[in-house]
C-alpha cells in the first residue's frame, strides 16, 4: 500500500484506538497494577494504608481451597453447558432452517426471546420450576414415576440446575448466528449430495458441518468466553450455594472485591480468570484449525 | 434500609411540624446494596446527613472515618443522655472508647421453644443454666422420635457459637481486636458445648437452606426450641396455625451459671462527618430517640425499642412474648468492634461445620479458625504498628 494510503488508514483507525486505549487498556492495567497490592477497605479510607505486596494475592489465591472449588464449578459449567448450548442452538437452527416450515419468523422471534428477556425476570420463574414441592419440573417427574429433586438444595443437582436454565436462557443468539451461516451454505452442495445418495445424516456430516466451520469456531469462542464469566445465574438463583457448589470464579471475586472490599485480591481473580480464559480460547483455535 | 425505611418516612411529617424550616429526604435502599451504595457514597463524597446503621456496619465506617462522634451532641443534649439507652445496645456503637451512633431499635437472641413439649418431660419453665438446659433437651429427646430434635441450630449460622463464646466470658479477639483468640479456654469450653449438642442429637446436622419451613416443623414438633430474634415474634404469631399458637413462648437464654447474656444486635443512627446540617441531623436523632417515637415505630415494623422508659408502656408491657427480649437486654455484650467482623463470623460457622460433621477435632477446628482469622487481621496489626510508630503532637 502507498505510504499515503497507510497514513489515512491510521488517522481513521485512530479516534476508535484511543477509546479502546483510554476505556480498556488503561483501566486493565490499572486494574493489574491494583491486583500487586493489598488493596482493602482500609485503603478506602486513606490510600497510604495501601501495602505494594507483589504476587502475594496470587499466592494467597492458589492456597485457597474455595478459589480451587469456584475454578472446578466454572470448568463443570462451562464444559457442560457450552456444546449443550451449541448443540441446541445448531438444532434449533436446522429446524427453522428446514424447507418445509412456515411461519419463520414467528418462531425465530420465539426462540429467541429467552436471550433479551431480563436475567431477574427468569430466575424468579425458573425458582417457582425447580420448586421441590410446588414447582412444575418436579411434577412432571412425579408423573413419570421419579421422585421429587432438591433441585436448588441439593449440591449435587444445583450446578446441573443452573446449566439447564442457562442453556434455555442464551441458545437463542447462537441460533441466530447459525442460520446466518447455514443460509450461506451453496444450495448446489445439498443438490449434488443428494444426486450421489447421501441420507439426510450423511449431509449434515459431509456438507453441513464443514461448510459451517468457521461459524462454529466463533460460536464455540464466544459461548466458552461468556460461559467462563458465569455469575449472574447463580448470583440471583443460588447465591453460589448449597455448599458452595455454584460458586463461579466471577462470584467468588464478586464476594472477595464487593463484599468484602478486598479489590487488590479480587483483581487478582480477575487477571488469573484472564490467563484460563486466553489458553482455553488458544486451545480451541488450535484444534479447530487443525481440522 | 429494609422494612424500616419503608416505615420510617410515615415520622416524618410529624417531626417537620415540631421543628418548621428543617425539611426531611428520607431515601430507602434495599440491605442487599445498602452497603455498596454507602461505601460509594462515601468515595464519591455523596454521604447522607443521617443514615441508619447495622451495628455491625458500625466499625468499618470509623475505620473509614466517616462518622460523626456522639458523645459531644449526648453532653450536650436536653432531651437524651446515655443512660436512657439499654447498656448493651449503646456499647455496639462505641469504638476506641467514642460513641459513634446513637441506638435506634435493638435486636437480641433468645429461645422460642414449645411450652407443651417442656411440660412433658417435666419442666414449667426453660431451664437458665448450660447443666439444666442440657438435662431438658435430653429429657425431651426421649420422647421424640427418629426424626425430630429438641433444638434447631442450623450449622450455617454463626451467632449461636458466638452467643455461647460470649457467655462463658471469652472475648474471642484479644489485644483491641488485633488477635484471634478461639483457642481461648472459656471459648474452648464453649465451643465443646455447643459441638456436644450435635454429638449428643439433640440438634439436627442441617443448614438453615435445608429446612423446608421452619414453622410448619416447629408446629408439628419435630423441633421443640430455636434461637432467633424479635421479628419472630410476628412470623411465629402469623405461620404458626391458630391450634397451636398457645402452646409456645419465649425465654432469655440460659447461660454457664445462671442466665446468660445474649449479642447486641439492631441499628444505629449515625451522623456523617462531611455533612453539613449536623444540628438538624442531631434534632431528628432526638426526635426518633423519644420514647412515644420509638412506640409508635414498634407498632409499625415490631422491632424492639432500645429506649428504656419505652417499655414501661403497656403495648409492650403486656406481649407476654417481648418479656423474655426485655429481660434479655440487661444482659447484652457487643460483637468485638473489627471492621473485619463478617468476615471472621463467617469462618466460624465455616469450621463449626467441619467440627460437627467431625471431620475436626475441636481443637483443631480452633487451631485452624485461629490461624485464619489471624491472617484476616493481619492489616488490621500492620496498621496499628504504623499508627505506634508515628510520633505523637503531630
Amino acid at each position: 500500500m502507498p505510504a499515503e494510503g497507510t497514513n489515512a488508514a491510521w488517522l481513521f483507525v485512530a479516534p476508535a484506538l484511543v477509546l479502546i486505549f483510554v476505556f480498556f487498556f488503561l483501566p486493565v492495567a490499572a486494574s493489574l497494577l491494583l491486583s500487586l497490592t493489598d488493596f482493602d477497605i482500609y485503603a478506602v479510607a486513606s490510600s497510604e494504608n495501601t501495602r505494594f505486596v507483589a504476587l502475594h494475592n496470587y499466592a494467597q489465591l492458589f492456597r485457597t481451597p474455595l478459589f480451587w472449588s469456584s475454578l472446578r464449578n466454572t470448568f463443570y459449567f462451562a464444559i457442560v453447558g457450552g456444546p449443550l448450548t451449541i448443540a441446541v442452538s445448531l438444532g434449533a437452527a436446522l429446524l427453522l432452517n428446514a424447507k418445509m416450515v412456515r411461519w419463520r419468523s414467528f418462531f425465530r422471534t420465539v426462540y429467541f426471546t429467552p436471550f433479551v428477556t431480563t436475567l431477574v425476570a427468569v430466575a424468579i420463574v425458573w425458582r417457582y420450576l425447580y420448586h421441590t414441592r410446588y414447582g412444575l419440573l418436579n411434577y412432571a417427574l412425579g408423573s413419570l414415576g421419579v421422585g421429587p429433586v432438591d433441585w436448588l438444595g441439593d449440591p449435587h443437582w444445583a450446578m446441573p440446575a443452573i446449566i439447564v436454565m442457562a442453556v434455555w436462557k442464551n441458545f437463542g443468539y447462537n441460533m441466530l448466528i447459525f442460520i446466518a451461516g447455514l443460509q450461506s451454505i451453496p444450495e448446489e452442495l445439498y443438490d449434488a449430495a443428494n444426486v450421489d445418495g447421501a441420507s439426510p445424516v450423511r449431509q449434515f456430516l459431509s456438507v453441513t458441518l464443514p461448510m459451517l466451520g468457521p461459524t462454529l469456531l466463533f460460536v464455540a469462542v464466544i459461548t466458552m468466553i461468556g460461559y467462563f464469566q458465569l455469575f449472574a445465574e447463580p448470583y440471583v438463583m443460588t447465591q453460589g450455594g448449597p455448599l458452595r457448589s455454584t460458586t463461579s470464579v466471577v462470584l467468588y471475586m464478586y464476594e472477595e472485591g464487593f463484599r468484602w472490599w478486598r479489590l487488590g485480591y479480587a483483581a487478582a481473580i480477575a487477571f488469573v480468570l484472564f490467563i484460563v480464559i486466553l489458553i482455553a480460547t488458544l486451545i480451541q483455535i488450535r484444534i479447530q484449525r487443525e481440522q | 434500609m429494609g422494612r424500616e425505611g419503608e416505615v420510617v418516612a410515615q415520622l416524618m411529617p410529624a417531626f417537620e411540624r415540631e421543628h418548621p424550616g428543617v425539611h426531611v429526604r428520607v431515601q430507602q435502599i434495599p440491605w442487599t446494596a445498602a452497603h455498596e451504595k454507602l461505601l460509594t457514597a462515601f468515595v464519591g463524597d455523596a454521604t447522607p446527613d443521617i443514615a441508619m446503621l447495622g451495628n455491625t456496619w458500625v466499625p468499618e465506617f470509623v475505620a473509614l472515618d466517616a462518622l460523626e462522634a456522639v458523645d459531644a451532641h449526648v453532653s450536650a443534649s436536653r432531651a437524651i443522655t446515655q443512660a436512657d439507652f439499654f447498656a448493651g445496645s449503646w456499647n455496639t456503637n462505641v469504638v476506641a472508647g467514642t460513641a459513634y451512633g446513637v441506638p435506634w431499635y435493638v435486636d437480641t437472641r433468645v429461645l422460642f421453644y414449645r411450652t407443651d413439649l417442656l411440660k412433658a418431660a417435666g419442666y414449667d419453665s426453660m431451664p437458665n443454666t448450660w447443666a439444666a438446659w442440657h438435662e431438658a433437651m435430653l429429657r425431651v429427646k426421649a420422647r421424640m422420635g427418629p426424626r425430630q430434635y429438641p433444638l434447631l441450630i442450623p450449622t450455617n449460622e454463626w451467632p449461636p457459637p458466638v452467643i455461647l463464646g460470649l457467655q462463658n466470658g471469652a472475648p474471642l479477639l484479644r489485644d483491641n481486636g488485633l488477635y484471634s483468640w478461639f483457642s481461648d479456654p472459656r471459648f474452648r469450653q464453649a465451643f465443646d458445648f455447643y459441638v456436644g449438642l450435635f454429638r449428643d442429637g439433640l440438634a439436627p446436622k442441617v443448614s438453615g437452606t435445608e429446612v423446608s419451613n421452619l414453622y410448619q416443623e416447629f408446629a408439628r414438633g419435630n423441633i421443640a426450641m430455636y434461637i432467633s430474634g424479635p421479628w419472630q415474634i410476628g412470623e411465629f404469631r402469623s405461620r404458626i396455625p391458630a391450634e397451636s399458637q398457645g402452646t409456645w413462648m419465649t425465654a432469655p437464654l440460659p447461660g454457664p451459671n445462671g442466665p446468660g447474656v445474649s449479642m447486641a444486635g439492631g441499628a444505629s443512627l449515625v451522623l456523617f462527618r462531611k455533612s453539613a446540617r449536623k444540628t438538624d441531623a442531631w434534632k431528628l436523632v432526638e426526635y426518633l430517640s423519644r420514647p412515644d417515637v420509638q412506640l409508635q415505630f414498634y407498632a409499625l415494623t415490631g422491632d424492639l425499642p432500645t429506649s428504656r422508659a419505652a417499655w414501661n408502656d403497656t403495648t409492650l408491657a403486656n406481649n407476654r412474648y417481648a418479656r423474655a427480649f426485655r429481660d434479655q437486654l440487661d444482659r447484652m455484650v457487643p460483637l468485638p468492634p473489627v471492621p473485619e467482623w463478617e468476615q471472621i463470623a463467617t469462618k466460624v460457622f465455616e469450621y463449626g461445620e467441619q467440627a460437627i460433621r467431625g471431620r475436626l477435632t475441636v481443637d483443631a477446628t480452633l487451631g485452624a479458625l485461629d490461624r485464619d482469622v489471624n491472617g484476616l487481621l493481619e492489616k488490621r496489626r500492620w496498621m496499628a504498628e504504623r499508627t505506634a510508630a508515628v510520633p505523637r503532637g503531630r
